[in-house]
């Protein structure tokens, strides 16, 4: 019992994960219903996604979301079973509703604002209309402002609805008895066939009713036909049954609840049946035993194929015996507690473990993400290690072809492929990401009035938990940006000769060990005059400054730069495209822009699979081993002394395509050297800070390029400045991997007039 | 001996509901996603009772009922279904074809446990 969780809770978030499948498995269906893809099982499909939500919120007790999905599943019901057509104005009412449907998820959970409650009835209004073909009664209640009396119209009529208190009837007769007093009760009981055929069997009746009271029991069998007439398959057997009980009517209707449509029956008190004559059927006890004996054996001859032996052979064994001492209590009331049986000697059995077989589904276990993270920490000390291992046996001197070298190679491969595969362990499909894209979209479009149709591809592209995690953002952010200052609005568009509904892409895909996201739209593309003309505007660059279209259209990408005009509630929430792409490049990952006005833009994120390894450049700075992480690195190239200048003296530039650049001598600026070395005996490396800003890290010699392990510096040892992590080398030692932004800023505040020396430069060359 | 009650339902919520309040009450639980699934899990292992949720891929409630009765070696086998008490007319064709009882959804542990212990043998 190390378990300490409550099952119940444990189940609850069971129960909201499967929402949130089930949420992406409704947008999926609602989507692919609207672009006219569905086919039934796609209706079904959506219909039981609603279904399960509202079967769960049930068992949870969570009655708002029970309500709401109740009026969703309805109109999905009437649809599903072709009684309603799904038109265009039904398709957006549900894909609304599915928002709406997720709001209340989120709240029920927890998490997120509170339901819109007027959105919420509005919905549920206009999904009753569709489903009657009419406003709902209920629609005052529902607009109705005071939250305290809405919900009581919709609780009375929905959930009597849903769940139906039909035993109110049962209640009523309940209170009509005199409760207290111990009550003789006359059953006359007479099954159909049916009811056997159905798995119901009259011993068990029988035994349900003895848990109630005392029991007498007198079987009827002049019903039976000779052996010729008899029809295996029928029922002539009846019973007749007093019951002495306290429980009440309910309680006994309650054991016939199953077979009340397959069977005759009557139900009185027995001060109201006629005086019991047959109270002691001598007729039958011996008969009857002959007769079944003869039964059974002509049964399994004449009717080899298929004997039912429920309906023969199971009823009348226990009862024999009770039918001849019919005046005692014939079947003792079994102790409340016993669980699943009656039958005493068997009853205390010990519960056996759950006991759970494989699914033919996907087959998945859930683990700890600690241990899967322990478990990669380890093999990033076996990568190590390996490297530290075939550089020993390098250094050792031992011929290529020896049989330790040949080991290595192979040791390597097997490293490689753990590797590859602890990472995949942690690696999710893009798609919890991308489902949430559909309605944002459908809002934002909304929002500006235009018309979108979002096309997503590659949702099953997968991708590190943590990079998925951390995509949302940017993605929400870049699609709000497209709708809202991408697309133009219908009215544009038509005058343009395009198609009024704008068409947004979202795509994903595995390009060369990264992960690719496009966002494109066709809309107006990016209108450079205007960007330009804000960019000067802002001071971020000089007014006559020539700038090529690409580099135009980074501008957007500057910190504190904004296209739009006046702040919307779409976009401008103060985020700009600089956040963005500092959210990106912190994942070690780069994002470029393409546009061509009038056919519309494209903006390109391209980010590692996993944030534990690194691709990084290796680097050497007055005797450290360094890494230059490859994602900010743009070129490298050796100094020349014509290429080189000093600003104001003593800050070395470099020229780099008919630019200057700040060269930075980082050994110098870590403190690995006291006095600058003169630049051409070095290697410049030329790196793109996430502002968009190139200098040129002045290193001794390059070692080559590599993955890297990664190690927080921050959890071994304390934040430095201009470290970005450690890593550890095949040699065993360890190396930063340099944090290429800090680097640069902090050698702009040493060299105060670096950046009017910059634009000095760049117009005098 | 203790019961082995079949559950079919493509709710991990729902499998793992029924699956608390059984296995409290004594029972072994096998479990299935779906009917297709419920069938074969049938056909491999048995079992003493058989709860059906209606609405499934694949094969739904009504199929897994008639795939049982159609079954000589289960055609005696206590099929309850999962359901809400409103679908009235779901209840009757669920009993048309072969159920033998119905638990109400939202179910509670107890009367889950009295329903299956009102048809099993």
């Amino acid at each position: 019992m190390s378990d300490a969780v409550d099952p119940f809770e444990a189940i609850k978030v069971v129960f909201f994960q499967e929402c949130d499948e089930l949420l992406g498995d409704l947008e999926t269906g609602l989507l692919a219903i609207e672009q006219g893809q569905a086919d039934n099982e796609t209706v079904n499909a959506v219909f039981r996604a609603v279904h399960s939500v509202k079967g769960g919120a049930g068992a949870f007790g969570l009655d708002a979301l029970v309500r709401f999905a109740h009026v969703f599943e309805t109109l999905l019901d009437e649809i599903r079973s072709e009684r309603k057509p799904c038109d265009d104005v039904t398709v957006k009412t549900l894909l609304r509703a599915s928002d709406v449907l997720a709001d209340h998820i989120a709240a029920a959970r927890g998490q997120g604002a509170p339901v819109d409650e007027i959105r919420s009835a509005g919905l549920v209004a206009e999904l009753e209309a569709l489903t009657h073909g009419e406003p709902a009664p209920a629609l005052a209640a529902f607009v109705e402002p005071d939250p305290a009396f809405a919900p009581v119209a919709i609780t009375m009529d929905i959930e009597a609805d849903a769940f139906g208190f039909k035993p109110v009837a049962f209640n009523l007769a309940d209170l009509d008895a005199p409760a207290p007093a111990a009550d003789a009760w006359r059953i006359v009981f007479h099954p159909h066939g049916r009811m056997y055929a159905n798995a119901n069997e009259t011993g068990i009746l029988l035994r349900e009713l003895s848990r109630l009271g005392e029991l007498s029991v007198t079987l009827d069998v002049s019903a039976l036909p000779d052996l010729d007439a008899l029809d295996a398959e029928e029922s002539y057997l009846s019973w007749t049954i007093d019951l002495t009980t306290d429980a009440g009517e309910a309680a006994i209707r309650d054991v016939f609840d199953f077979v009340e449509t397959d069977c005759d029956l009557a139900i009185r008190p027995a001060s109201a049946a006629a005086p019991i004559a047959e109270f002691a059927p001598v007729e039958t006890p011996a008969e009857p035993e002959f007769d079944i004996a003869a039964l059974l054996a002509k049964a399994q001859a004449d009717i080899a194929a298929a004997p039912d032996p429920a309906v023969i052979v199971e009823p009348i064994a226990p009862l024999a015996p009770v039918a001849a001492k019919s005046e005692q209590p014939p079947i003792p009331t079994p102790e409340p507690a016993t669980p699943p049986t009656a039958s005493a000697p068997v009853a205390t059995a010990a519960p056996a473990p759950a006991h759970a077989p494989a699914q033919p589904a996907a087959v998945t276990i859930r683990v700890d993400l600690d241990r899967v993270d322990r478990l990669i920490n380890v093999v990033g000390e076996l990568v190590i290690q390996q490297a530290m291992l075939a550089q020993r046996v390098i250094e050792s001197g031992l011929a290529r072809s020896s049989g330790i070298s040949v080991g290595l190679e192979d040791l390597e491969l097997l490293t490689r492929e753990i590797q590859d595969s602890v990472m995949a362990i942690r690696a999710q499909p893009v798609k919890s990401v991308f489902q949430r894209m559909p309605r944002l979209v459908r809002e934002v479009g909304e929002m500006t009035g235009k018309r979108v149709r979002l096309v997503t591809a590659g949702e099953d592209t997968e991708v590190d938990k943590t990079v998925v995690e951390r995509l949302a953002e940017p993605i929400t952010h870049m699609l709000r940006n497209a709708i809202d200052h991408g697309l133009e609005s219908p009215e544009e568009r038509v005058a343009a000769g395009k198609p009024a509904e704008g068409t947004v892409r979202l795509v994903a895909l595995h390009r060369s060990g990264r992960i690719v996201i496009e966002i494109s739209d066709d809309g107006k593309g990016i209108n450079r005059e205007r960007v330009k003309g804000i960019a000067v505007s802002r001071g971020l660059i000089a007014e006559d400054a020539v700038l090529t279209d690409d580099e135009i259209d980074n501008l957007i990408f500057l910190p504190g730069f904004s296209t739009a005009e006046t702040i919307t509630d779409v976009s401008g929430r103060g985020v700009g495209m600089d956040v963005v792409r500092r959210s990106i490049q912190a994942l070690g990952g780069r994002i470029s822009i393409s546009s061509t006005p009038g056919k519309g833009s494209t903006f390109t994120l391209s980010l590692p699979l996993t944030l534990a390894v690194l691709d990084g450049m290796v680097v050497t700075g007055a005797e450290q081993t360094l890494v230059a992480p490859l994602t900010a690195i743009v070129e490298s190239l050796t100094p020349q002394p014509q290429d080189i200048h000093y600003v104001g003296g003593h800050d070395p530039v470099i020229r780099f395509r008919d630019q200057f650049v700040p060269l930075i001598d980082v050994a110098l600026g870590m403190g690995f050297r006291d006095a600058p070395v003169a630049p051409e005996i070095g290697v410049a490396v030329v790196v793109e800070t996430e502002a968009g800003t190139r200098a040129a890290l002045l290193f001794d010699a390059i070692q080559g390029q590599r993955q890297v392990v990664i190690k927080s510096l921050e959890t071994n040892y304390q934040p430095v400045d201009g470290v970005a992590a450690a890593t550890i080398l095949g040699d065993g030692r360890v190396a930063l991997i340099l944090d290429v932004d800090a680097i640069v800023s902090s050698s702009r505040r040493r060299s105060v007039r670096h950046e009017t020396a910059r634009t000095e430069l760049k117009i005098a060359s | 001996m203790t019961k082995t009650i079949l559950t079919i339902d493509d709710s991990r919520t729902m499998r793992d509901m029924l699956m608390m309040a059984l296995v409290d009450a004594g029972y072994r639980v096998i479990q299935a996603v779906d009917g297709v699934d419920g069938l074969e899990t049938l056909a491999a292992e048995g079992a003493d009772v058989i709860i059906t949720d209606i609405n499934m891929p694949r094969m739904d409630g009504f199929g897994v009922i008639e795939g049982v009765r159609a079954d000589p070696a289960h055609r005696a086998t206590p099929v309850l279904v999962l359901t809400t008490e409103s679908d009235a007319t779901k209840k009757q064709r669920a009993r048309d074809a072969g159920a033998t009882g119905w638990i109400v959804k939202p179910f509670d542990p107890a009367k889950l446990v009295d329903a299956v212990r009102r048809v099993a043998a």
